[in-house]
């Protein structure tokens, strides 16, 4: 049996080639933010000029602030309204139009971004909306409610509807059950469909690119425009702390979510 | 069984259940309830009434639209047509919260993120009791389950058993004046299941609460329940005593539904004094009593219970029964199941049927057990046989 357990030569060669594709262009970015050298393809011994560089550089730090505050309200936006989205269409009566409601629901989540973006433009342009902050935020905002749905629908679904009933039965009106049972039971979903929100919108640069205005581009659209003139050690510094800020979200997500399926085991009719 | 019968009916009568029901009203009067789902009709017109302090059960198969009548009166479903009353007050279309009516669950949904504790005060804190009261009165709920020491671990820390006696103290907690139990026992083992049943009649003898359980169990409603409710395709088929509904069963459909019977179609062909004789398809002639009320129809069928058939090799053995049994039937053990307590032999019979018979295994080394292809004579009394509508 144990044997049987053991990897194979063949699995560990598999996972450490598979493992070194994904993640040794991330470490090698990682490392050489670190670079001395001016040069980008050349090891000039350990330093952290680009990290000081990137500090004082004011339009990279704007983009950053700019990209975090597009984030965090897009995704506070989304999560509000994805679990309201998730809440009509797993608790709700079935109303006329309920697939329909839900299949337009998801169709971000299929969607290739250049047409979502394009739309956008289109109709922010019709309705002569000044482009910033604003219309990104409404553009990540609809990208990203759709995944907060999905991943509260889920733990909804997951839920013994009785605990309600419950709640009603022993004295709660509905939404009164709802704030005292439900809600906190889905809590951590709903932390995690944040954070998921939060890293989607941090990383998008197609969508933003077409509905952002001039003086608010976010950090994508920056680095974007950076590079296109030339590979400056600086942006290793930058998405080297990108990285890490999305490593931590996405840790404190699936910590969120799996204290969600641990409450959900008893949750759950036997 | 042949002095017995005849009280047992003059109980239930129908007539005296009525004068009694209207001298001293009931605590819950369910008066012409339906229910539908789209088309299917889950609840089809059912009245009943349910006096304080009765333990009540609701027994059918899956799908008879028990669950739905109990979630009515809970409140999660509201009627389509009728009134559900309680003490005289019209609750039909009250919301859940409104009731003075609480549920035990069949999943227990219990709150996986409350306490013991907690789970149980819930109710109490949406009341508006005063903290120093809550705390008494979760002590005694939990006293009453028999839950000490576990106040303060979560659900999923507790055990089936343990689970099923939380949800019953929240349940209990608020004092409701009537309890709905749904399948409350269905998630427990067969061991767990035979205690608990004792101790919640126990439980409802002490606190005088009004408990109405639905269950598909047949055991389970005849071991608990004072009075049964037989539900089937939406309607009520019959209420009675558990004897009752086991001795006189009303119709074909309750006397296959509740525990096994022997089920012959034939025609109604002359009466003798009390008794009639039936010329049956598959088991001859048959001599039976008359019953209670006249069906009017010459096609009937006539139903005995297993246990009822006695087994012999040559006919009746005692004086009495030579008397008695005057329903005599030959044949042949065609299978034989052996089930501990007592035997079913499966009989043959030289007309063309098969007649079951239970027979109990009284003594250890049974000498005068029957062997397979062994002639042997199904007898029964005429009082043994019901005559219910083809």
């Amino acid at each position: 049996m144990r044997k049987r357990s053991r990897l194979s030569r063949f699995n560990v060669a598999s996972l450490a080639l598979g493992l070194a594709f994904l993640y040794l262009p991330i470490l090698i970015l990682v490392i050489y933010s670190f670079n001395a050298s001016r040069l980008v393809t050349v090891w000039g011994g350990w330093s952290l000029r680009w990290y000081h560089e990137f500090f004082g550089d004011r339009a990279m730090i704007e983009a950053a602030w700019m990209s975090l505050k597009v984030a965090a309200s897009s995704a506070s936006i989304a999560t509000l309204l994805g679990t309201l989205a998730a809440v009509a269409l797993s608790r709700g009566e079935r109303f006329a139009g309920r697939t329909l409601f839900s299949g337009m629901l998801y169709a971000p989540l299929v969607m290739p971004e250049v047409i979502t973006g394009l739309s956008l433009l289109l109709l922010f342009v019709a309705l002569d909306a000044e482009r910033g902050f604003w219309t990104v935020t409404m553009a990540h905002t609809t990208l990203t409610m759709c995944f907060v749905a999905v991943v509260v629908q889920s733990r909804l679904g997951s839920l013994d509807r009785s605990l309600e009933e419950a709640a009603m039965d022993l004295g709660c009106d509905p939404v009164r059950a709802f704030v005292a049972v439900t809600l906190p039971l889905i809590a951590p979903a709903i932390v995690a469909g944040w954070m998921l929100a939060f890293t989607l919108s941090l990383d998008d640069l197609v969508i933003a690119s077409f509905t952002t205005g001039p003086g608010s581009a976010t950090l994508p659209i920056r680095i974007y425009s950076e590079v296109r003139l030339g590979v400056k050690p600086e942006i290793n510094a930058i998405c080297t702390l990108v990285i890490g800020l999305i490593a931590v979200v996405i840790v404190i997500a699936s910590l969120a979510s799996k204290l969600s399926s641990a409450q959900g085991e008893s949750a759950a009719p036997l | 069984m042949a002095e017995e019968l005849p009280k047992m009916e003059a109980a239930a009568g129908v007539a005296d259940v009525e004068t009694h029901l209207a001298l001293d009203q009931p605590l819950l009067r369910i008066e012409g309830v339906a229910k539908s789902f789209g088309t299917f009709r889950a609840v089809d017109g059912v009245s009943l009434d349910i006096r304080a302090g009765e333990f009540f059960a609701l027994l059918g198969p899956s799908g008879c639209g028990k669950t739905t009548l109990l979630r009515m009166l809970a409140g999660f479903e509201a009627p389509d047509e009728g009134r559900i009353l309680l003490g005289g007050k019209d609750i039909a279309q009250a919301l859940p919260h409104e009731r003075p009516i609480n549920m035990m669950f069949q999943s227990y949904a219990l709150f996986p993120h409350l306490s013991v504790r907690d789970n149980i005060a819930f109710g109490l804190k949406r009341a508006g009791m005063a903290r120093a009261d809550i705390d008494t009165r979760v002590a005694e709920m939990v006293a009453l389950v028999k839950l000490e020491g576990l106040e303060k671990r979560k659900p999923n820390q507790l055990s089936g058993g343990q689970r099923q006696r939380v949800a019953l103290a929240r349940a209990l907690a608020r004092r409701p004046q009537l309890l709905l139990l749904d399948e409350p026992l269905a998630a427990l083992d067969k061991k767990l299941r035979e205690s608990t049943q004792g101790e919640l009649m126990e439980l409802q003898r002490r606190l005088g609460t009004t408990f109405i359980v639905v269950t598909h169990d047949q055991e389970e409603a005849m071991t608990m329940a004072s009075r049964i409710g037989v539900m089937n395709a939406g309607k009520l088929a019959q209420v009675a005593s558990p004897r009752e509904l086991y001795e006189a069963p009303r119709s074909r459909w309750i006397a296959e539904f509740v525990g096994d019977v022997n089920l012959f179609e034939g025609e109604f062909k002359l009466r003798d004094g009390h008794r009639l004789v039936i010329a049956t398809r598959d088991a001859g002639t048959l001599v039976v009593a008359e019953p209670r009320q006249p069906t009017g129809e010459t096609r009937l069928s006539v139903a005995i219970r297993p246990e009822k058939v006695k087994l012999s090799r040559r006919g009746p053995v005692s004086e009495a029964g030579r008397e008695t049994a005057i329903n005599q039937l030959d044949g042949v053990v065609a299978d034989i199941c052996y089930l501990g307590g007592s035997t079913t032999y499966k009989v043959k019979l030289d007309t063309g049927g098969i007649v079951q018979a239970s027979v109990a295994n009284s003594a250890r080394l049974d000498a005068d057990a029957y062997s397979l292809s062994q002639h042997v004579v199904a007898w029964f009394t005429p009082d043994d046989c019901v005559v219910l509508p083809p």
